[in-house]
């Protein structure tokens, strides 16, 4: 088991694409690491130079003390799992597990040996005389997994092995992802780009944003304060409203007058915009104390909840995650107020986190 | 895992499939269909049955006129005459093996330049990639005969006219770019992360190819070997333009010159034209099951 550090990372493809600007990452020894972005941001980019499948144009890579750069994928110790699981069509669910082992030479045996405890760690008894095309998604994966898991490697590398999946196993997988990491306390990268995934699985996400990282941190870091805007739009579903504020008697205030508690430090010199967290913005009575007028535009009744938009009179539509019980008809004049504590606030024109 | 689109898509005026209506029309259709489909059948093939036919007639029953459909003498003399004359090999069995030598091995040639080619743009960044690709396809937009004249001279330059090698070379110039085409499609299908697995569980990347992607491309190689093969078997222009002595020259010229002496020997034109024809059919005919997964391995999902 090993940490990772990747050093002003750069990729440069010979056509001219720039995949990765300019990447930095420390990952601990032991850590559930998640790198998260929209398609082209570069994360696959980076999980690719760690495993050695692309070399980086500049930038250095170390897994535990290894400086790995020249290093060919096979003799970095690590195991990686495929979107598409990639597992060898013409073999069986037994010999797809074997065969990075019996690559490695080691004697039949601790093959056999290995083998068996992976497929009883992932469960794949009945599973292992069958090929791949005769296994449902589902159980490909769990084979992909085993077939990570047999190497005992330094670090797993995930590239987005849930995608393909539907929802329902999508939750499954992940639970049994974490679990199993922890078991083992390996090193794992996982790259995705759905956010829900990252927030669950991370011990520490990283935001890539064309080539950059935004913002490393916890998932609760993240969630609470996002590092830039363009953090503060990808986590959490429905995102962050952003608001447009001006510093005003001591509190943050919307044109519309919607008033929101500072943090400390704001500068009040510059254009700012208030990241308002859904939970934190409350729908109440018209007229109700501390409250804005608004109007509900519409309502998406979720079960658990009801998110609803509402027109506070400022140039965008604010989303308001309200309890069930709690309910308002559409187009009803209703009342906007700040519940929760003080919101980031962001710079206009740098997109970054001012306070 | 493969349900297919169809099934998803909504079937929605099937009940009409089933109306006895539509039944009659679909009957009444099909007799005109087989009809039609006879006619063609019969145009299309009368010259291939004429010249099987001709190929077993003796010479006076191939003159015979009226023409002798059933009622003749079979014989395999033509047969003979391909293989054997009176000097001993005959030079149409040499054109047949010139014609093995050089369809083959210009199939081979396109075949081993060709698919690592084709894998090689399937799988890296190569700079004005498509600009390459475009190029190479470029070579197939004019008619090859255009250049045989230019090629003439270039070969006299170079010695290559009249030369086995000659001939190999320019068929093989025309399939490599078929070739890299037909296969990237096939290399495309083929994921990439099969060789980036094999290449963390130890192997490099030649050896990846080697082991997971091409035994994967098999059905896909045999399909574009065929292809290139017909094509080089049954070339004509170039053959005529660029040899001329009976121990070089291929069969399609061979056969050609038979034709054109005071008397054409009819039955054995016939003869040498099934001979030349049947190495391509049963070719074919063993890799059917590739050529028909190679062609629609695109349906394929990932």
């Amino acid at each position: 088991m090993a940490g990772i550090e990747v050093t002003a990372l750069h990729k440069r493809y010979p056509d001219g694409t720039v995949a990765v600007e300019h990447v930095d990452l420390s990952i601990q020894d032991g850590e559930l690491f998640v790198m998260l972005g929209p398609s082209g941001c570069g994360k696959t980019t980076t999980l690719r130079a760690i495993a050695g499948l692309e070399r980086q144009t500049t930038g250095d890579i170390h897994i535990g003390d290894t400086l790995v750069n020249d290093l060919p994928p096979a003799d970095r110790d690590i195991a990686m799992v495929f979107q598409f699981y990639a597992l060898y069509p013409h073999l069986n669910t037994r010999d797809n597990l074997a065969f990075p082992l019996r690559a490695e030479g080691l004697p039949k045996p601790e093959v056999q040996e290995r083998v068996e405890e992976a497929a009883r760690l992932m469960r794949l008894g009945e599973l292992l005389d069958r090929r791949p095309h005769r296994l449902s998604g589902g159980e490909q994966q769990r084979v992909a997994l085993a077939r990570a898991l047999v190497r005992r490697p330094r670090a797993f590398l995930m590239d987005e092995p849930l995608t393909n999946l539907d929802a329902e196993l999508r939750a499954d997988m992940r639970t049994e992802i974490k679990h199993l990491q922890g078991e083992l306390g390996t090193t794992m990268v996982y790259v995705t780009h759905d956010q829900v995934e990252a927030m669950s699985l991370g011990h520490r996400i990283a935001i890539l944003n064309k080539g950059r990282v935004e913002q490393i941190g916890t998932p609760l870091e993240v969630y609470d304060r996002p590092a830039s805007l363009f953090c503060a739009a990808f986590i959490g579903s429905p995102p962050m409203n952003l608001i447009e504020v001006e510093v005003a008697d001591g509190k943050l205030r919307s044109k519309s007058g919607l008033a929101l508690t500072p943090p400390p430090g704001v500068p009040r010199d510059r254009s700012l915009v208030a990241g308002v967290r859904p939970e934190a913005l409350e729908v109440t009575e018209p007229g109700a104390e501390g409250s804005v007028p608004a109007r509900v535009i519409s309502a998406e009744w979720l079960g658990d909840e009801i998110i609803y938009v509402v027109d506070h009179g400022g140039p965008r539509d604010v989303r308001v995650r309200m309890a069930p019980t709690i309910r308002f008809a559409a187009d009803a004049p209703v009342g906007l107020r700040h519940t929760g504590g003080p919101p980031p606030v962001y710079d206009v024109s740098t997109e970054e986190l001012v306070a | 895992m493969a349900v297919s689109v169809d099934k998803t898509v909504s079937t929605g005026p099937a009940r009409g499939r089933t109306s006895p209506a539509r039944r009659t029309s679909g009957r009444g259709r099909s007799v005109l269909e087989i009809a039609l489909l006879t006619v063609l059948a019969v145009v299309m093939l009368f010259p291939v049955l004429w010249m099987i036919e001709t190929a077993f007639k003796e010479n006076r029953d191939v003159y015979a006129i009226p023409a002798k459909f059933f009622n003749f003498t079979v014989t395999l003399d033509h047969f003979k005459d391909v293989f054997v004359d009176s000097t001993g090999r005959s030079s149409l069995s040499t054109a047949f093996l010139n014609s093995v030598v050089v369809a083959g091995v210009s199939t081979v040639l396109a075949t081993v330049l060709g698919v690592p080619a084709a894998w090689a743009y399937s799988r890296f960044a190569v700079k004005a990639k498509k600009d390459q690709l475009f190029f190479i396809l470029s070579t197939r937009f004019m008619p090859p005969v255009v250049v045989v004249i230019p090629i003439f001279l270039m070969y006299r330059q170079l010695g290559l006219i009249d030369n086995k090698l000659g001939l190999i070379l320019i068929y093989t110039a025309f399939n490599v770019p078929f070739t890299i085409w037909m296969m990237k499609g096939f290399v495309d299908e083929v994921p990439a992360e099969y060789e980036d697995a094999a290449m963390l569980d130890g192997y490099t990347r030649l050896q990846a190819f080697w082991k997971f992607t091409l035994p994967l491309l098999l059905p896909g190689i045999a399909a574009t070997a065929v292809f290139a093969l017909i094509f080089s078997w049954n070339e004509f222009v170039f053959a005529i333009f660029l040899t001329s002595s009976d121990s070089v020259r291929t069969a399609p010229p061979a056969i050609a010159g038979l034709i054109g002496g005071t008397t054409v020997d009819w039955g054995l034109v016939a003869a040498a034209s099934v001979v030349f024809a049947l190495p391509v059919l049963v070719f074919a005919y063993l890799v059917r099951k590739h050529l028909v997964a190679g062609v629609t391995l695109g349906a394929v999902r990932r």
